[in-house]
């Protein structure tokens, strides 16, 4: 889906290109990447969107390393992009204009872990699920797990203040991040929040997570660590209806009960997960809800009970509790593949993002059907329904002619219906290329014009994964804006 | 479609004239933490901001709350629906609370203020009602104005509305007292527990959840001590400290007189305020640059400054 032609027409560098040079100087040569190969692969990320140019690729393993290409990137005129694992879904990642890529993989290391203070300092390329397994022995874990945990990175929750299924009791990355290290496009390094109660100044550090590269890059992060609960219990529930799960979710709510975790997955999807990886999951049902309580031995059984009566109470035609941990573990494996199974069905998907109102869920998940079917595109829906953030897949394949525009129709509609029913228009994913031309759906100009002030605050240049975020017409969404970029550096 | 977030509320429209966009103006709630960031300039024109509760969805687990409405008064209406807020109970108001951004002693059962804020809507020094955030728990659309204002002490905006995450009441909630049991022995022999207050003899913890939970976590302590329940002892006072929760392992290195310690939190409140060290060169270039972004010419709360210099 290349929509960035505006993008497309920049300079590449040469290998004795000065710029080169003095990035290789001040790393090594064989971590600036200039081949075509990396270029071409960094030039993506887990999005649908096509058409990034990537300029050269930095393998920094320190902050004195990301400062000196910060330094070299101004004088050399260019913006940088800061990159994790590449798994971000709304194109955050993905290099607009050849800026310097700074990717953070080789700074992978668990720096320390401070029991006394309920944290661990991870550098950013340090991936999620690494992070948890290795808190394992000491009976913590990172609250935050994302679909893609087993390879996306610490720099990139922070970068996109990602969820997961478990983020309905825990939060999403926010609250899990007490400090950061970071270095502006101007090469400061600065310390944000801190491991103290209630650190002094404006809240630097919460509005860093969560601004998808543009404010800077992470290069040391403190973790809350989260201890592990001691009793678990997975509920599967099946209907006939998805009306009726998403009733469920929301009468659970209301019962004054926060589950761990509630995701539903509609009848198309749990069939393809099941023949995926063989779950147990019902194929017959029309939604599946999973629901997930945590917490002390005592009474965790009342609230396992409590939400059995509830799906009851909403028709559900089938409540299973996962009778062990392997079967428990096999349940999440289905849920946490669900994307994966797509590929049976069809090469290509686009993943929305949306967040409603719990009541609402029911009456937009309805309306989504309606869209595809009105388009001719294939939807299936996974949610975290307990926070009220939708997941609808629209599945394709991208050889068809003019499937494309039908797809990007369809999730219009969808985004459109979900802010009408009082959402927002992403949960996890961010903004990134994706979205920026919804914002104007969602905020008047002068919210705008506030967002872009932060923005600026930051890095008044627009050096930081410029092209980003906001919308066309804002400074720093536009990356031919760029205001100190000498004339004719873009060739 | 227009923006779904943007009530047309008069009242808002009325409070965003009162603001105006050329003297200098400041906020005053209950003024319970009037001296916050320094003294006000002289001939500052105070406003009164708007008050009530404007919407409460105890399903949603969210409330729409004018700013000028008692943390007191918005408690007593989620508690109709056996709900709460992160918001500290001592005698202000909510848009006060959120200036300044300091959590209640209860935070390890209310959770933290500063993820309770989903939405703000504030006055700019350009007299525009501008919103930031959204109605639901989960959002990343866009730059995150709502923290940004949490805290900054009315320097960048007149808060005006907000839109906060309420939780449900634990079923059950008990306060114990013990003279020879070590606070943090405590902290790590419970899974969750509330409350930890310390004051360098006694420990006095608040246990909550279901009504069986509580009871085995009165067992555990009991492993550890003699405890005896006793009532909720009420917000320490006092000067606040910052700290981290391994600072409070070694107090002794500091000079603070009495204390009482938020043993797992790091907030510690003592007879001597605590020294303060200012903000590095790049932080507070940011700071400057932040201020001067949203108050180009210094007429919100002038005098005001967030982070010590």
């Amino acid at each position: 889906m290349a929509i960035f032609d505006r993008f497309r027409t920049r300079r590449t560098a040469s290998n004795d290109d000065p710029l080169l040079t003095d990035l290789r100087h001040a790393l090594s040569p064989e971590r600036v990447k200039m081949d075509g190969a990396q270029r071409s692969l960094i030039s993506k990320d887990a999005s649908v969107f096509t058409g990034g140019v990537s300029g050269p690729v930095c393998y920094p393993t320190s902050t004195e390393e990301v400062v000196a290409i910060m330094h070299i990137a101004e004088s050399h005129g260019r913006s940088i992009v800061p990159r994790g694992a590449g798994t971000g879904l709304a194109g955050g990642a993905i290099p607009l204009g050849g800026p310097i890529v700074i990717a953070v993989t080789k700074m992978n290391d668990i720096l320390e872990i401070d029991e006394e203070n309920g944290v661990a300092w991870v550098e950013p390329g340090v991936v999620n699920l690494d992070l948890s397994r290795h808190l394992e022995p000491y009976g913590y874990h990172f609250a935050p797990d994302p679909s893609s945990q087993q390879v996306c990175t610490i720099g990139g929750n922070v970068a996109n203040n990602s969820g997961g299924p478990h983020c309905l009791a825990y939060g999403v990355t926010n609250p899990h991040v007490l400090a950061l290290e970071v270095v502006t496009a101007a090469g400061d390094v600065l310390m944000l929040g801190g491991l103290d109660a209630e650190p002094d100044g404006y809240d630097l550090r919460g509005v860093f997570v969560g601004s998808e590269g543009t404010l800077g890059i992470t290069t040391k992060v403190a973790v809350r660590l989260t201890k592990n609960r001691p009793a678990v219990r997975t509920l599967l529930l099946s209907f006939a209806t998805v009306r009726d799960a998403a009733n469920t979710v929301s009468a659970v709510i209301a019962d004054g009960i926060v589950p761990a975790a509630m995701e539903v997955m509609d009848r198309k999807i749990t069939q393809a997960v099941e023949n995926y990886v063989h779950a147990g999951y019902p194929t017959d049902a029309e939604a599946v809800l999973l629901a997930e309580v945590d917490g002390p031995e005592e009474g965790i059984d009342i609230d396992a009970d409590r939400i059995r009566e509830i799906g009851l109470e909403n028709n559900a035609t089938e409540v299973r509790l996962a009778a062990d941990e392997p079967e428990r573990a096999l349940l999440w494996k289905g849920r946490k593949t669900a994307f994966g199974a797509i590929a049976q069905i069809a090469p290509d998907y686009y993943l929305h993002d949306t967040v409603v109102p719990r009541s609402k869920l029911a009456d937009v998940l309805d309306q989504t059907y309606e869209i595809a079917e009105r388009h001719g595109i294939l939807l299936m829906n996974v949610l975290h329904a307990g926070d009220g953030n939708l997941h609808p897949l629209l599945i394709f394949d991208g050889r068809e002619e003019g499937v494309l525009d039908r797809v990007l129709a369809a999730g219009e509609e969808i985004i459109t219906a979900s802010l009408a029913a009082g959402g927002v228009l992403s949960g996890e994913h961010g903004i990134g290329v994706e979205k920026q031309r919804f914002m104007h759906l969602l905020f008047s100009d002068d919210d705008l014009d506030h967002q872009n002030r932060l923005r600026r605050a930051f890095d008044p240049n627009c050096r930081a994964n410029p092209g980003k975020v906001m919308p066309m017409g804002h400074s720093c969404a536009d990356i031919q804006q760029l205001r100190s970029v000498p004339t004719g550096v873009w060739g | 479609m227009t923006a779904t977030l943007h009530s047309n509320d008069p009242v808002l429209a009325t409070f965003a004239e009162e603001v105006g966009d050329s003297d200098p103006v400041a906020i005053a709630g209950n003024r319970t933490r009037w001296d916050l960031g320094g003294p006000l300039d002289e001939g500052t024109r105070l406003l009164e901001p708007p008050s009530g509760i404007v919407e409460y969805t105890p399903e949603e687990m969210i409330v729409t709350v004018r700013a000028g409405t008692t943390v007191a008064d918005l408690h007593e209406m989620l508690a109709t629906r056996n709900q709460w807020t992160a918001l500290p109970e001592r005698g202000g108001t909510v848009g006060g609370a959120i200036a300044v951004g300091q959590n209640d002693y209860h935070r390890p059962a209310r959770g933290d203020l500063r993820s309770s804020v989903l939405q703000v809507r504030y006055i700019s020094a350009e007299g525009k009602l501008v919103t930031g955030g959204g109605p639901t728990v989960k959002n990343v659309s866009g730059f995150d104005l709502p923290r940004l204002l949490t805290g900054s002490l009315g320097t960048l905006g007149c808060i005006a509305e907000v839109i906060l995450r309420t939780n449900p009441i634990p079923a059950s909630r008990r306060w114990y007292r013990s003279s020879d049991v070590d606070p943090f022995a405590v902290r790590s022999r419970l899974l969750a527990p509330g409350p930890i207050l310390w004051d360098g003899e006694t420990t006095t913890v608040m246990l909550f959840g279901r009504e069986v939970a509580v009871k085995a976590d009165r067992d555990r302590l009991s492993a550890l001590g003699s405890f005896a329940e006793c009532d909720d002892p009420g917000a320490p006072t006092g000067e606040r400290w910052s700290l981290s929760p391994a600072d409070l392992a070694s107090l002794s290195t500091f000079d603070t007189g009495s204390f009482i310690a938020e043993i797992g939190v790091g907030t510690m409140h003592a007879d001597k305020p605590q020294p303060r060290t200012p903000l590095s060169p790049g932080m507070r270039l940011v700071h400057e640059r932040m201020k001067t972004e949203f108050d180009p010419n210094g007429r919100l709360n002038p005098g005001r400054v967030v982070g010590a210099r």
